[in-house]
């Protein structure tokens, strides 16, 4: 087994790798492979895996890349990760890639479709236009025939159309992939000193760039390491960020929120890889039925899923009080159209229900954080020093939640 | 003196339909309907009708509210109520103005919905203000038609069905629910055929821009013309009696060789003919159309007046395909084409129409019209080899509105066409 830290650190590289480098060699390795770039936020990968291919996750170019030919494409008020982006595109960062996912988020990544489609950018590119139809026969069946239609695209290029079994082994792959990550997150609950948000967050990202089964190997590893009694707890209060599901922070700000005085014992950076929640179906002859089904009955609330009847305050108020955090600090890209206009829901909500937050904007390039370290530093202390009952949201009355089905 | 403004009989038709439509929402309970918000692109005014409510349109009223100028201290409400500064001044508008009462443009507090229909179509904020408003108003049933993208630049057969499906298995059973009123679709396909009617009408007077100098402003004056067919009319006699008015009163001007009537009178010698990409600003709606209008500027078409529907290329409601035409309608309207049918729609605008130029108007809180527009403007540059101009303002924020620095980017733009058309004269 490696070393904890040399495991960080290789994810660390994998996952600011700009050029995708991995993903490259891995299609060079086998005549007949592809690889899809997918942007935020989910992608259901297991379809890509089961045709032979791999969906690699585009996230933008974060603080690392200037952005120079991006800039020409959009506005000043609008969100930074289009721009970079296009520039990763235009720059031929993703000249490897086959095709292109744009999962059906915005009307900002819904357009970034459009100019790829006009820029002739890939041999595909796909809007993917999720479901807000929450019917299986309904929107569970347009779901199937989007996935399908991803499918046939691949088939154009490679000639592959995968099979039941296939569909399946793959599907158990990713279901293993999300339990281990899952037990990553269960174990910080308790013990976040073992493994910081930062080193979850490359665990996480790398990911998204390389084959599954080797991810695997890497959380399986990291999963021991941190049932071991390492590190040494300090004084901190915990919390869930909310609302960074989309447009990547820079590292820095991912590290200032815990240098600040908190752990952050939940949050939604990486929110695809972890947007169904439990397993998915493998015994089924139908499998893309069952990925539907999933999507539908057991995703993670998002503020791109319609959820008139599926109160996202209150699935965020269940995740805070089962995290047993004391706040929650909103986190959104500026110019994020879901993030900014669920703002108001969860505060509202998060006011009458007795939960502290803040809530800050940031860039995915911009890594100047002094007012917001000293905002989140303010916030820990605040709740530290002068609240009674710290765990706030303990007591709190979620009876709504018992209804979080769509 | 001040001299009384002449109205056609199509303005006053026009303002009949609407009073009517606010006289009602003021007597819902004497006439025992429903009233129903919705949206203007993807809008089921037919369907809504079929089952007698009454529709309230969100960001109609925001935009009332803007030319009313009440709009800034609205969007301020909202904004003291963690609405952010940077998403769309619609949604803070309307927010606002139920904060303060949600008195509505007659002075009168507009009724509660019964129902949120939220036909999701071309705009992922609808999705989120009807959110925000269902928590508003609990009691309301909300009602929701996802309309599929035409990422593929087509409307496919499964895309149809998962609409048509929705329709049967949920919209229908739930405004017979809340309505009490059984679904009569007979009655569904006589309004369809007279929505055919209209949209003929509509799609022949937006077509006489062709004609030079054109008789009407296809966006300033256009965005009045579309008022009926998008805000509850579509499928009325009343709408097709307001179409065929209102092309009757345009072929005068065409006989009479009259340009477009604007808010000081006719203009009077057409310079220049645009084609304008992107809502306009309502805040401050006559300042804006007046640079056009002192400058000889016409607009002869628009992408915003096709935000309601998309007729220009043939598309019309069918009565024998009721509920599959409902599902195309709602595919079909601007904002839910993907980024090269709009720069192909807006290339035939110019070509057809003989545009002199090309014209974006950015607006700040609007990104499903925004993103894109850069590459737009520059790809219709190249294909057609036609002056572009871009300004930036918002929708209803009148702190988005600087009157000076729009004034002097179009003046620029005017002059640069003033150049070309020398050098044009000086070459033949």
């Amino acid at each position: 087994m490696k070393d904890l830290k040399q495991i960080i650190n290789e994810c660390k590289d994998l996952a600011f790798d700009l050029n995708f480098t991995r993903a490259k060699k891995w299609k060079e390795e086998k005549p007949g492979r592809v690889l899809v770039g997918y942007m935020p936020i989910y992608f259901p990968r297991e379809i890509i895996h089961a045709a032979g291919g791999m969906a690699v996750g585009v996230f933008g170019g974060g603080d690392r890349k200037q952005i120079i030919k991006g800039d020409a494409y959009y506005q000043s008020y609008i969100c930074h990760i289009p721009r970079s982006i296009m520039e990763l595109a235009l720059d031929k960062h993703m000249d490897h890639f086959d095709g292109f996912i744009f999962p059906s988020i915005c009307d900002v990544i819904r357009n970034l479709s459009g100019i790829f489609k006009q820029h002739k950018i890939g041999k595909f590119v796909k809007y993917m236009d999720f479901p807000q139809n929450f019917l299986p026969q309904i929107g569970g069946v347009f779901y199937q025939q989007e996935m399908e239609h991803v499918l046939e695209y691949i088939k154009e290029i490679n000639g592959k159309v995968p099979t039941t079994d296939e569909l399946n082994h793959s599907i158990a792959l990713y279901n293993k992939n999300r339990q281990l990550i899952s037990e990553i997150y269960a174990i910080r609950q308790d013990f976040p000193w073992r493994l910081t948000i930062e080193e979850v967050y490359y665990i996480l990202r790398a990911g998204t760039v390389i084959p599954v089964e080797e991810h695997n190997e890497i959380l399986e590893q990291v999963v021991a390491h941190i049932r071991q009694n390492i590190g040494v707890p300090q004084d901190k209060i915990k919390v869930v960020i909310s609302g960074a599901f989309c447009e990547q922070p820079a590292i820095g700000l991912i590290k200032a929120v815990e240098e600040a005085g908190c752990y952050v014992v939940d949050d939604d950076y990486m929110l695809g890889s972890r947007m169904i929640l439990g397993d998915i179906d493998t015994t089924t002859t139908k499998p893309l039925e069952a990925i539907s089904n999933s999507y539908i009955k057991q995703s993670q609330y998002s503020s791109s899923i319609y959820d008139v009847n599926n109160p996202k305050e209150y699935r965020l108020a269940k995740i805070v009080k089962e995290r047993g955090a004391n706040g929650v600090i909103f986190a959104s890209a500026s110019f994020c159209d879901p993030s900014l206009l669920d703002a108001p829901i969860f505060q509202n909500a998060f006011n009458k229900l007795g939960i502290r937050y803040i809530a800050f904007q940031y860039s995915e390039n911009i890594n100047q954080f002094k007012v917001i370290k000293e905002q989140v530093g303010a916030f820990s202390d605040s709740i530290k020093l002068w609240e009674d009952e710290p765990a706030a949201v303990s007591n709190i009355n979620l009876t709504a939640t018992d209804s979080c089905k769509h | 003196m001040s001299q009384e403004a002449i109205k056609e009989k199509s303005m006053i038709l026009q303002k009949e339909m609407i009073e009517g439509l606010f006289n009602d929402l003021d007597h819902t309970k004497e006439l025992g309907k429903k009233v129903c918000y919705t949206f203007v692109p993807g809008n089921l005014s037919e369907l809504i009708r079929t089952f007698d409510m009454l529709p309230v349109y969100p960001e109609i009223n925001a935009l009332q509210s803007a030319m009313r100028k009440k709009s800034g201290g609205y969007i301020k409400e909202a904004e003291k109520n963690a609405h952010s500064e940077d998403v769309c001044t619609y949604v803070k508008c309307d927010v606002g103005m139920m904060m303060k009462g949600n008195i509505g443009p007659t002075g009168t507090k507009i009724p509660e919905p019964d129902v949120l229909l939220l036909s999701y179509t071309g705009c992922f904020t609808f999705m989120k203000w009807f959110e925000t408003l269902k928590r508003e108003y609990p009691n309301a049933k909300v009602i929701m038609v996802h309309t599929p993208y035409q990422e593929n630049a087509k409307m496919t057969p499964s895309m149809v069905e998962y609409m048509v499906k929705q329709f049967k298995e949920e919209v229908i059973p739930q405004m017979e629910e809340v309505t009490g009123i059984k679904y009569d679709e007979a009655k569904l396909k006589r309004m369809l055929a007279l929505s055919k009617e209209a949209e003929d009408w509509i799609t022949k007077i937006f077509d006489t821009t062709k004609h030079r100098p054109s008789p009407i402003d296809a966006y300033f004056a256009g965005v009045y013309y579309i008022g009926p067919i998008n805000i509850g009319f579509r499928g009325t006699e009343q709408a097709v009696e307001y179409y065929k008015e209102l092309y009757s009163e345009i072929q005068e001007r065409i006989r009479l060789g009259l340009g477009p009537i604007t808010p000081e009178g006719e203009m009077k010698e057409e310079k220049y003919r645009l084609v304008v990409e992107g809502p306009p600003n309502w805040t401050s709606f006559r300042e804006f159309w007046k640079i056009f209008y002192d400058m000889g500027a016409v607009i002869v078409a628009s992408s915003y007046t096709k935000v309601g529907g998309v007729y220009d290329m043939g598309w019309r409601h069918d009565p024998e395909r009721p509920l599959e035409s409902l599902a195309e309608y709602c595919m079909n309207c601007y904002t839910n084409l993907n980024i090269p049918q709009r720069i192909d729609l807006l290339s035939k605008c110019i070509t057809e129409y003989e545009a002199d130029g090309y014209i974006t108007n950015s607006i700040k809180s609007c990104n499903s019209f925004s993103a894109g527009q850069l590459g737009m403007m520059r790809e219709i540059e190249d294909r057609l080899e036609v002056p572009v101009g871009f300004i930036e303002s918002d929708l209803v924020d009148p702190r988005y509105f600087s009157y000076s620095n729009i004034k002097n980017r179009l003046e620029s733009y005017f002059q640069m066409l003033e150049q070309r058309k020398m050098m044009e004269k000086e070459t033949m």
